[in-house]
């Protein structure tokens, strides 16, 4: 089994493959049997991960099945799992089968469709499981494309504008990650990315134009990231493109990007910004911190507004994200341990509440607010299932929704008490706009003519539901699951930062004095 | 057993949630409730042959499974075992199993449903749900898994305001609850993050053990250097505030009334809203040495009491009159909890849950006998029609207004159950604060709560039949089911007080045995004797029967963390509360006096009177009715800013400035690149790959140049 990683990897590829060479026409049959070798894939790639898994040890913290191989041009393919690492990849694993379940009624281009989001799963895996720059630099950029596609032909009426914006915002960010990335290649000659956590760039201070950078290389090396990963996450104020990608995006899609792809951008945080460029954390962190803060009050206030119910889904999600940077900058135990938490708990509650959204407009074809009203009436089983999920996103106790947000603030409460109570007044607007939005569409009475015939969750959507239910309750009430695999790897991470951080302050004052 | 406490409502509520449909509604029904009644039944076991002599520090803790493990955060789900958490067992699982039985009465036929909907066993799992999430809120070795109780039991309430749920006004309600109690929990989640920050622990045990290293330890919190335990202490309290609906948080709680009666009754008196008393006896050992926030929640345990019984005074809706009248009375915990006597502020959560429990239900039967009709206005004359229902509401109202015999004194005072706890409280107000103005303003609550009861008394049972004939022509006596639980609450709301005096009451040597708290003898006050006696100890009988005017003085001594309850050195309310001068122990009997003379005069005799005043006195009377215009007042400053300023930050800032700025990058920049490939129609897709492509070509250029230097 020495090559688990990559045989998970570029399982779903192989599907692809498959299908884009074995499939012939357009008819039921043929859409059928596409949807199936999707699933199928999915699930045999899910249950490859599992291995991955019961092979790892949480207790190492450096990086286990490694796979290094010379690749062209005398670069390295290589791949390694860790403790920050894994659980992407077992989130990745586990919620491409219901994607591809969610996406049965789906019969416009079944097969290029299928294509696309078994290609975005092997370029998923790819980001969380590489460890060389460039081999990253393609997973993390090429993911872009089939996201792309799947909101500009399967999307809504405005997909133009959405995939436009999704465009011009990662590419800015791209591009100075780029420049980064051959700048650092530059100072340590190497693109391994194990390598080049422990090597140490320079902090010297500089001027740029007449700008003193404190903390010299690694701050402008750490603001380059953050550019790519600010979008990405997305951080305000940068995150403008999320609610109208979501918008125009199939259910299908909507469940991946708020699930899967809005969390490489904390993992770039946590794989770059904090081990390789730890001054360049410290120099920036309160940047990151404010404007975390700032995001959980802005867009939580926004979400109470909104009259799409995808849109206001979206901007509850840059809430969330909120929460996620501001742990990975608090650096300690907690707000780590939280944020990764709060990360993998988001994947299942943010796909699961897009669902629930697909739920209803595959039966009304509207996303409108307005346009609902007393569902429960008709769809008691849907009410109760959108019910949990509203719960679980406002973070309530039980669910997994409350361990990440109460791990991060309890971090953060240590560092800094001001932001700390921004982010916990968080708690007081999410209950506002869920509920809120939970009154307008599930109760009241059913008076609505168009809603008179709707039916509830037939069998297969409950299904899909139902892992996702025993995923939240189940990291709700037994985090150590989650915990007891990522604990090892923070503290290693968290004292790897202090120790840089230490070795600085005191060259700092030697040069001082 | 106390597992199978803890966890028989969740079966109950799991099995009737979900297995109606297989097992039908009555035996799902039958499951909750019957689960329900073991889990009172043995509550009632461990709370009397709970010895806390037997355990250390008279406690003891059953681990169930590990919880929240993070560096050296470490939580588990665990059972805390102490005086506190049995007392709150018998009164959640003793009310809970009574309401779940009243219900089967109560919601038989609820015409806010259609026919053939199945709501109940709906109904009877949240009610098992709630109780549930309260009893791991009371039996919570940590505050993580207190904070979990604590917002279950707000999902639970959420859920059962919003019943009715063709409503909009029960919407609008159980959205308010949750929401105005998350802002109480905000203060609660800061609390717990600062003790976590300075004790480097959640569990109660390592917090009291480094409460006294904190005193005079300070932190900072947002602008400024605070004193850490009135920090802490205060922060909590908010929570508290919020879940027990005091003043300026107390908004949600008339609301609430929206839900079915039976939910009023469980958790809008007699158990949720006492969840911020039992924190703040809970936290005893902090609250001690944070004077500055214990004096804050005394002022406002007071001015709660005040102003509650205020609106009570003219509300007509007569569940909403109940539920001022809880508002006051959680007030009147707050005062003694805030003056740091723990034990009566439970002697109160105690009495007060059965009498208002009591009051709920019966005031639910009359609701039933109406048809649902719940403005006083359209009652009168009741009293021939459902009388088992007005002689238990009678019983209800004696306790609640402090009816008994003052001064006189068996070894306990004689009187209803609110009598001998709210006098105790008043007592306690006027030693704690030198008769200042807590005292006053219990007194004068007193005497409005006597009012507005007896009001509520003369309105619904006394007088002419107003309102709908037809619907009084058919008012009728409530099923076996729901006057049953009626009689056995009418048990403890004439008897607990009595019963317990002792106990929660007595001298300190008769609460410390019962608390678990060890306790010492002292020649004068401040002066400790020597020699501390153990509790375990027993002469306390000796004593007891002179308590106010003994020889001997008992202080609760030991460190914090050694019992249930703890009291500074330096705390002699409990002892000085027994010695008020005569005219102290009067005050609450005459004020009830004055309180129903002035109600049988306005409402019996002179029924005209109300109106008039009411006109003659017109803008006091909007000012009360209206609720000193809080809502109006909220929504002004707080609910239609949040919205507006959320448009603002959309439109202006979102979508002009944002995407704006972007935009106008974007038209300057696409067009260039798109040009640069020479394919300008090709769309994003092409421009995106190119640019990848660029850069990795960039990029292998750079390091194949630079490469091989290093």
């Amino acid at each position: 089994m020495g090559n688990i990683l990559s045989l998970t990897t570029f399982l779903p590829l192989l599907g692809a493959v498959i299908l884009a060479l074995f499939l012939r026409g357009d008819d039921e049959a043929a859409q059928r049997n596409a949807k199936w070798v999707a699933l199928v894939t999915t699930v045999v790639t899910f249950i490859c991960s599992l291995f991955i898994l019961a092979n790892f040890n949480p207790a190492d913290t450096g990086f286990q099945m490694v796979e290094a191989r010379d690749w062209l041009l005398g670069l390295q393919y290589k791949m390694g799992v860790d403790g920050i690492s894994i659980l992407f990849v077992m989130l990745t694993t586990f919620l491409m089968p219901l994607v591809i379940a969610a996406c049965w009624d789906v019969n416009t281009r079944v097969k290029e469709y299928m294509i696309a989001f078994l290609i975005l799963e092997t370029l998923m895996l790819g980001v969380f499981l590489a460890l060389d720059l460039v081999l990253f630099y393609l997973f993390f950029e090429a993911g872009l494309i089939p996201m792309f596609l799947i909101i500009g032909i399967w999307g809504g009426k405005n997909r133009i504008y959405a995939s436009f914006k999704f465009f011009l915002y990662t590419f800015l960010g791209s591009v100075l990650m780029l420049v980064a990335m051959v700048a650092m290649f530059a100072d340590a000659g190497t693109t391994d990315i194990p390598t080049l956590m422990t090597h140490t760039f320079g902090t010297e201070n500089f001027s740029v134009l007449g700008v003193q950078i404190v903390g010299g290389m690694q701050t402008l090396l750490w603001l380059a990231f953050f550019a790519s990963f600010a979008v990405k996450m997305p951080m305000w104020p940068v995150h403008t493109w999320l609610p109208d990608a979501h918008v125009q995006a199939p259910t299908a899609g909507s469940v991946v990007l708020a699930a899967i792809l809005l969390k490489m951008g904390g993992y770039g945080f946590l794989r770059f910004s904090l081990p390789m460029f730890p001054v360049g954390s410290e120099v920036m962190g309160p940047l990151v911190l404010t404007l975390s803060a700032i995001a959980i009050v802005y867009t939580s206030l926004v979400a109470l507004v909104q009259e799409d119910m995808k849109k206001l889904i979206a901007y509850s999600s840059v809430a969330h994200m909120g929460y996620v940077t501001m742990g990975i900058f608090a650096v300690n135990q907690q707000g780590i341990d939280g944020a990764i938490f709060q990360m993998i708990s988001h994947g299942f509650i943010s796909g699961a509440l897009f669902l629930c959204v697909g739920v209803i407009y595959d039966r009304m074809h509207t996303r409108e607010i307005d346009a609902y009203g007393g569902l429960v009436n008709r769809m008691p089983a849907y009410a109760l299932i959108f019910m949990f999920f509203t719960m679980a996103n406002v973070g309530l106790p039980g669910t997994s929704g409350f361990i990440g947000e109460f791990l991060v603030l309890m971090g953060i409460f240590q560092v800094n008490t001001w932001i700390a109570i921004f982010a916990t007044s968080g708690v007081i607007l999410s209950a506002a706009y869920a509920l809120w939005l939970y009154r307008r569409v599930v109760f009241g009475d059913l008076i609505k003519e168009s809603l008179k015939t709707i039916q509830d969750m037939g069998t297969r959507e409950r299904v899909i539901f139902a892992p996702l239910v025993v995923m939240t309750l189940l990291l709700g009430v037994y985090p150590a699951l989650v915990l007891d695999i990522i604990g090892p790897s923070v503290s290693a991470l968290v004292g790897n930062y202090e120790t840089a951080l230490a070795t600085f302050e005191a060259a700092t004052q030697f040069a001082a004095n | 057993m106390e597992t199978i406490i803890l966890f028989a409502p969740l079966v109950g509520a799991i099995l009737c949630g979900f297995g109606w449909k297989l097992i039908g509604e009555t035996a799902a029904q039958w499951t909750a409730t019957s689960l329900l009644f073991l889990a009172a039944i043995l509550s009632w076991v461990v709370f009397l042959t709970f010895d806390p002599s037997a355990h250390p520090n008279g406690t003891y803790t059953v681990n169930i499974l590990r919880w929240i493990e993070s560096g050296t955060l470490s939580t588990d789900w665990a059972i805390r075992m102490d005086r506190l958490t049995a007392i709150m067992l018998i009164v959640i699982n003793t009310v809970s199993a009574l309401v779940h039985l009243y219900s089967f009465g109560y919601m038989a036929h609820d015409e806010n449903f259609k026919e053939g909907e199945s709501y109940r066993p709906r109904f009877f799992a949240y009610l098992s749900f709630f109780t549930f999430a309260m009893l791991m809120l009371v039996t919570a070795d940590n505050l993580v898994q207190m904070f979990f109780g604590w917002e279950g039991v707000g999902v639970a309430s959420y859920l059962l305001i919003g019943f009715y749920y063709r409503k909009p006004s029960a919407g609008a309600a159980a959205i308010k609850a949750f929401v105005v109690n998350r802002v109480g929990d905000f203060g609660f989640a800061l609390g717990i993050f600062a003790l976590y920050m300075v004790t480097d622990s959640i569990r109660f045990e390592d917090i009291f053990a480094a409460i006294p290293d904190l005193q005079d330890h300070t932190m900072t919190f947002a602008w400024r250097e605070w004193n850490t335990l009135n920090l802490i202490a205060f922060l909590l309290f908010i929570g508290a505030m919020g879940k027990s609906a005091q003043l300026f948080l107390h908004t949600w709680l008339p609301d609430a009334m929206e839900g079915p009666t039976p939910v009023s009754a469980l958790i809008h008196a007699a158990t949720m809203v006492t969840a911020g008393v039992f924190l703040v006896c809970r936290m005893s050992p902090l609250m001690e040495y944070a004077p500055a926030a214990t004096n804050f929640i005394v002022f406002l345990g007071a001015s709660t009491a005040f102003f509650a019984a205020t609106v009570g005074l003219v509300q007509n809706d007569i569940k909403r009159v109940i539920a001022y009248s809880t508002c006051s009375q959680l007030g009147y915990m707050f005062v003694a909890a805030g003056l740091g006597v723990y034990s009566v502020a439970m002697f109160h959560l105690l009495t007060h849950a059965f009498f208002k429990a009591m009051l709920f239900l019966g005031a639910g039967s009359v609701i039933h006998a109406m048809h649902h009709e719940q403005d006083m206005r359209n009652y009168g004359g009741l009293r021939h029609k459902i009388p088992k229902t007005f002689w238990m509401m009678m019983i209800g109202t004696l306790a609640i207004t402090g009816v008994g015999i003052p001064l006189l004194y068996v070894g306990f005072p004689i009187g209803f159950a609110g009598f001998v706890s709210k006098d105790a409280i008043i007592e306690s107000a006027y030693a704690g604060t030198a008769g200042g103005y807590a005292f006053w303003m219990l007194v004068i609550a007193a005497l409005m709560t006597s009012f507005y009861s007896w009001r509520l008394m003369f309105m619904t049972f006394y007088g002419t039949p107003r309102g709908d004939a037809h619907t009084h022509e058919h008012a009728h006596e409530a099923p076996n089911t729901m006057l049953f639980p009626l009689y056995v609450l009418a048990i403890g709301a004439i008897f607990s007080g009595m019963v317990w005096y002792g106990s929660f009451f007595g001298s300190n040597d008769k609460v410390g045995k019962f608390f678990g708290t060890p306790y010492a003898e002292a020649s004068e006050h401040g002066d400790e004797a020597s020699h501390g006696d153990d509790h375990a100890d027993d002469h306390g009988e000796d004593h007891a029967a002179e308590a106010g005017h003994g020889k001997a003085h008992y202080n609760l001594v030991g460190a914090p963390g050694e019992g249930a309850i703890h009291n500074s050195p330096d705390n002699h309310v409990l002892n000085d509360a027994h010695e008020v001068p005569v005219w102290v122990k009067l005050a609450p009997f005459f004020a009830m006096l004055a309180g129903l003379g002035l109600a049988y005069q306005m409402y019996i005799r002179r029924p005209d009177w109300p109106r008039k005043l009411a006109e003659q006195q017109a803008p006091l009377y909007q000012f009360l009715l209206n609720k000193w215009y809080f809502d109006e007042i909220y929504n002004f400053i707080f609910v239609r800013p949040a919205f507006a300023l959320g448009r603002i930050l959309w439109k202006q800032g979102d979508t002009k400035t944002i995407d704006g700025g972007i935009n106008g990058v974007a038209m300057g920049i696409v067009p260039f690149l798109t040009r640069l490939a020479g394919r300008a129609q090709s769309g994003y897709i092409f421009s995106y790959v190119f640019a990848m492509v660029l850069g990795i070509a960039i990029l292998l250029t750079w390091m194949t140049l630079f490469g091989g230097a290093n």
